[in-house]
């Protein structure tokens, strides 16, 4: 059965000049191939500083590549009409504080042409889906990191998009905060949405994720279905991990 | 056209809800009404200095506002971080470009209507005498001359690193335009070459913002300016912005978004 591409990267390669001459040139993203499938949840995983959320940044237009190319519904990254299907939302909360959660969500809308009338109810359904009906008129400097985030998940679904992309959407949630994004991406891949997200709460990735790639230091170690790579080496994926990044556990003196 | 009506209505609602328009707006009405209630040396014509000192704040309080909003836009989206997820959207930094014009010239207009409103209140009442069409053209060539200078100013947050470094040179500049612009002609011919050409070459080069003042013409109830000479004025003000605003995108395009 032939799977409608939606991401795509082909020997993507990212090049920074370091910061001190002598230290030449840092490859954060060494000629990367990945291919994320309409419906998929895909879990983009590495430590810190493995090139996770530079491989983003290309994707979403932040930052040229070096070499290779990089596609999101076969339109190349680099045009911004590549981005009319796409919802973001980044790691930490960075909207305009002095507006509220539904001009937030108007001005949002309006970027993406969502007709007037659409606008009015899509904005009550996302309320209503993060919550945030009580505090809609309420300025987004007054609400707490939990809200925050969940007005960011709301202005990433606002143009009811085909990809989200979502870069470690439960960092610095509470338990009950990172439940209720998790129960949102599985309801969004119930709805048919593709999902690409980065995250280091691997439990997570496990629960919700059909298929995962780990990169380390810009490359990419290993792709598969979370299935077949727990059955293959036989433990969980936080292992699978550990043992791919070449983690050595101290040893107790 | 959308995108950049949407992004110019983030600006303003950002200038509405800060304090600096309405301590600017309360300040020059204070001050106006304090010259009003003054009688110096027993003047008849006082009303004249009430209008002059009241144009001259609000020039003040126009390019305060201008330089002061503008400065701050496209700096506080990279420093905010909010630059993100507006770019993760359908939205060029040439929409960013010129919506953040958009938002800065309109709000500009607005508190200049608001400025005016209050200046023919105050002028009409005393003089019972209403010319409303020099008001106008008096409001529209100041508006003109934002434009230019909200477009210089957008050019100089994608060049320099901080807001206020940017607001005072650009203030610097635009009152040494005001206040030089129209003697560098004469002054380049007093000089010796190669000097006097560089003169007469910044003379050429720079924005004429000081043709945009005609608080003169308003204090002293001379006759309209012609249409044709505002015309004239305000395609030269859009040129002189559109040149600085595809700088401000040459320059903006390549920028890397981190801080």
């Amino acid at each position: 059965m032939h799977m409608q591409t939606i991401l795509e990267t082909k020997n993507l390669r990212v090049e920074f000049k370091a910061q001190s001459p002598s230290r030449g040139i840092k490859v954060a993203v060494k000629d990367l191939n990945l291919k994320v499938y309409a419906g998929e949840v895909f879990g983009f995983l590495g430590p810190n500083g493995a090139g996770k959320t530079t491989t983003m940044n290309v994707l979403l237009g932040f930052v040229n590549a070096t070499s290779g190319s990089a596609f999101l519904f076969e339109v190349d990254v680099r045009q911004p009409i590549a981005r009319q299907r796409i919802g973001y939302l980044p790691e930490l909360t960075y909207y305009y504080k002095f507006l509220n959660a539904e001009e937030l969500l108007r001005f949002y809308g309006r970027i993406f042409r969502v007709p007037s009338g659409d606008l009015d109810r899509r904005i009550d359904e996302l309320l209503k889906l993060v919550e945030l009906e009580h505090a809609r008129k309420r300025p987004i400097k007054t609400y707490s990191k939990g809200m925050q985030q969940r007005v960011g998940l709301a202005q990433a679904l606002i143009n009811d998009p085909d990809l989200l992309i979502l870069d470690e959407p439960t960092s610095g949630l509470d338990p009950i905060g990172r439940m209720k994004v998790r129960e949102i991406i599985q309801r969004l891949k119930q709805l048919g949405k593709t999902v690409f997200f980065s995250s280091h709460e691997l439990g997570e990735v496990e629960t919700v994720c059909d298929r995962v790639a780990i990169i380390n230091q810009g490359e990419l170690k290993v792709e598969g279905r979370v299935s077949e790579l727990v059955a293959k080496h036989n433990t969980n994926l936080e292992n699978i991990f550990l043992n791919i990044i070449g983690y050595q556990p101290a040893l107790a003196a | 056209m959308n995108t950049i009506f949407a992004l110019s209505g983030v600006v303003i609602k950002e200038l509405c809800r800060r304090k600096d328009f309405y301590v600017l707006f309360i300040l020059t009405a204070v001050l106006t009404a304090l010259m009003g209630f003054a009688n110096f040396f027993h003047d008849d014509k006082i009303v004249r200095y009430l209008k002059e000192i009241c144009l001259l704040l609000i020039w003040v309080s126009a390019l305060v506002i201008a330089i002061g909003t503008t400065a701050r836009q496209i700096p506080a989206e990279r420093e905010n971080r909010t630059i993100f997820p507006l770019l993760a959207k359908p939205v060029s930094r040439a929409q960013v470009v010129a919506g953040k014009f958009m938002g800065c010239w309109l709000a500009c207009g607005l508190a200049l209507i608001v400025f005016y409103i209050f200046f023919g209140v105050i002028s009409g009442s005393r003089e019972h005498y209403w010319p409303v069409l020099e008001w106008f053209q008096a409001f529209w060539l100041q508006w003109v001359m934002l434009a230019v200078v909200v477009a210089m100013v957008l050019l100089g947050s994608v060049v320099f690193a901080a807001p206020s470094s940017n607001g005072t040179i650009c203030f610097i500049v635009v009152l040494g335009i005001l206040l030089l612009g129209r003697y560098l002609n004469q002054i380049a011919l007093r000089e010796p070459e190669p000097l006097k050409t560089v003169v007469y070459g910044l003379y050429f080069m720079i924005p004429h913002l000081e043709w945009y003042d005609i608080r003169d013409f308003v204090i002293y109830d001379r006759n309209l300016i012609d249409w044709t000479s505002c015309g004239l004025a305000t395609v030269y003000g859009a040129v002189y912005s559109a040149f600085l605003l595809f700088a401000t995108w040459l320059v903006f395009r390549r920028k890397a978004l981190n801080v």
